[in-house]
């Protein structure tokens, strides 16, 4: 079957006065449909940058250097203006961290609702108020019929993030790029934003990117996770494997460093040092300078890469453990 | 004796529309209680964690311990002393040189024109103390280096600002600091830098914290005690094991079920219903009655006062 979202060797290159940087750095991976792939990475990692440039949202000098993507088998990389417009909504919605800046302030939801479905759906305009309020219905906003004509002021911040994914699913798009979407949100509210977004996923057969750096969301949502480091993909794999049994060192310090209820009071493991800038990468593989198990070839040689989409650690010397079941 | 003792302490802010408007909409004075009768103690050299959702009131706790924001009843004392109403300036001035905050965001709260050698020696260069090679060694126990005195904040990634921040709040040698979501705006790993870092302050300096978070896996890590908020309200406090494995208020058995957790593949469990309320209106009797599975009749007319259950503290009316 194809993948919704096939990525391969996605490069992003950002010229600089002091020479080319690449936040993206020969990224590939895969979404299959009703698939939810975990994007996580600590901040700089390149998460963001890389669903910026599925969706054509990369702001210049930054531009796809090299690599493919591919929606539904269609190569989209080089779509510019009215083709790329065309295909953002219709096929790819996009869900943001705060709700309140993806909404306009001055218009009624529901007319945002229907403006997008008129763009992208052929369809009258007394069928997009029906479906106007059955998408807000669907993302479980009560007295959907009389909220419709409220203004995003008026709703509260959860719910202001359920009008956004009714925004981005209405016009039926089969991938959403969801970059943070719990993020400014409460752990109540952020618990009912990742159950829906899971229910309208296996429903519809959506397939979402979640992009976040919160490991608790990654293990509760996500089928399969890509981790990211300065630019690069680490591991790839299913949620359950690499979160419970990491093969790249940094994963493992990555979850040794998250706070556990089972690990007590006991002091936490510590990576040393922060990710490398961009404009200073390291030699050889770019989390060397911080691996407890660094190898002479380490840094030399960047490490293989997860070529396409189906390798599991981007790392020389890879940690092998059994996943917990 | 505790190092800090809270008792009914309220603070109700006055956020009516200005004086014209009331008049043409025909609108009544509106106030919003932030932080309503709550009371507990610190024992000292401990780490007490408030945790709760936005609006439940943590932030404005942590402003009235360290003199930002007077109460509007009830009272802070430290070491028996209440700074709002002491009326001896010697007594408020040494128990204000005994406290001392981090904040939340490491790039607001440092002075980009300062270098950090000036921000870090402030709090006892204002008092008039000496400072002489105080910054540079601050900043070697702090895991930077004595050379980064001379430099500017800018310079520094958010892990290292949050480490200036701690510095300076260690200038003074307080007794107590309130640490108002001191690794929200951090990286994990750096995070967990911080963490390990504040830890053995603590046991170096023999340091009391109020560590203020909406993070309960960084509060189980940190905390000896723990209160849980809810619009205002102080609903339970217990010790971190008995909060996690034996939560007794609906509310913290709410929050619990729903923070992620890392072992949770693919959990189906049904997501917590309902919203906070509007803290200017808040719901009668007990503030969490409209989502809470066990609300009875009562719950609505009468607030639940606190009551021990085995070794923890909790409000509500129908917990056992």
């Amino acid at each position: 079957m194809t993948p919704i979202l096939s990525i391969r060797d996605l490069t992003v290159e950002i010229p600089t006065r002091h020479g080319i940087l690449r936040p993206v750095s020969g990224v590939s991976y895969d979404i299959a449909a009703g698939e939810i792939l975990g994007v996580v990475g600590e901040s700089g990692a390149g998460k963001s940058m890389a669903g910026n440039a599925v969706i054509g949202l990369l702001s210049p000098p930054a531009h796809i250097a090299q690599g493919e993507i591919h929606v539904n088998g269609a190569r989209i990389d080089h779509l510019e203006g009215d083709a790329m417009r065309r295909l953002r909504g219709k096929e790819i919605g996009m869900v943001f961290q705060d709700p309140l800046t993806s909404l306009n302030p001055l218009l009624r939801i529901g007319d945002q609702l229907t403006e997008t479905m008129l763009a992208h759906l052929d369809i009258s305009r007394s069928e997009a108020d029906r479906r106007a309020v059955a998408a807000l219905e669907e993302v479980g906003i009560p007295g959907a019929a009389e909220r419709v004509g409220s203004y995003p002021h008026e709703f509260s911040g959860g719910m202001r993030q359920r009008v956004v994914i009714a925004l981005a699913l209405c016009a039926e798009p089969s991938l959403i790029i969801a970059d943070e979407p719990t993020t400014a949100l409460d752990v109540s509210v952020q618990a009912q934003i990742i159950a829906l977004l899971k229910k309208l996923c296996r429903e519809r057969g959506t397939a979402v990117m979640l992009i976040t750096h919160d490991m608790g969301v990654i293990a509760e949502a996500a089928d399969r996770v890509a981790v990211m480091y300065a630019g690069q993909l680490a591991e790839l794999g299913p949620v359950r494997d690499v979160l419970t049994a990491p093969h790249h060192p940094y994963t493992d310090g990555l979850m040794g460093s998250t706070p556990l209820a089972s690990r007590g009071k006991d002091r936490l493991h510590q990576i040393p040092g922060a990710m490398p800038r961009l404009d200073a990468l390291p030699e050889g593989c770019a989390f060397h300078p911080r691996c407890p198990y660094v190898q002479d070839a380490c840094r030399v040689s960047p490490g293989p890469r997860i070529e396409d989409g189906a390798g599991r650690a981007a790392c020389l010397f890879p940690m092998t453990r059994e996943a917990v079941a | 004796m505790a190092l800090v003792d809270i008792h009914n302490l309220t603070r109700i802010f006055d956020v009516s529309k200005p004086w014209l408007n009331r008049v043409v909409e025909r609108r009544e004075k509106s106030y919003l209680t932030a932080v309503s009768d709550v009371s507990f103690e610190i024992a000292e050299r401990s780490v007490y964690a408030l945790v709760g959702e936005s609006g439940s009131g943590k932030s404005t706790i942590g402003k009235m311990l360290v003199g930002l924001l007077g109460p509007s009843s009830g009272a802070v004392e430290i070491r028996g002393i209440d700074l709002a109403r002491e009326s001896d300036a010697a007594k408020i001035d040494a128990v204000r040189r005994d406290i001392q905050m981090i904040f939340q965001d490491p790039f607001a709260s440092l002075n980009p024109r300062w270098r950090v050698r000036d921000i870090i020696v402030e709090p006892v260069a204002a008092r008039g103390g000496d400072t002489d090679g105080m910054a540079e060694r601050l900043l070697e126990q702090v895991g930077l280096s004595a050379r980064d005195a001379g430099k500017f904040p800018h310079e520094f990634s958010g892990g290292q600002r949050q480490r200036i921040c701690i510095a300076r709040a260690l200038a003074s040698e307080p007794k107590l600091i309130v640490c108002d979501e001191p690794t929200s705006a951090l990286d994990v790993s750096v995070q967990a830098q911080v963490l390990n870092l504040m830890s053995d302050l603590k046991d170096t300096f023999g340091l009391t914290y109020l560590f203020i978070s909406h993070d309960l896996t960084v509060v189980q890590h940190m905390a000896d005690r723990i209160g849980v908020l809810y619009l205002g309200r102080l609903v339970e406090e217990a010790d971190p094991d008995a909060l996690f494995d034996d939560p007794k208020h609906p509310y913290s058995q709410m929050l619990l079920a729903a923070a992620p957790q890392l072992d949770s593949f693919g959990r189906d469990v049904p997501p917590p219903t309902g919203e906070i309320p509007d803290p200017i209106n808040p719901p009668t009797g007990c503030a969490y009655h409209p989502r809470c599975p066990l609300a009875a009749e009562i719950c609505s007319q009468k607030r639940p006062e606190m009551r021990e259950i085995r070794g923890a503290r909790v409000a509500c009316h129908m917990a056992e």
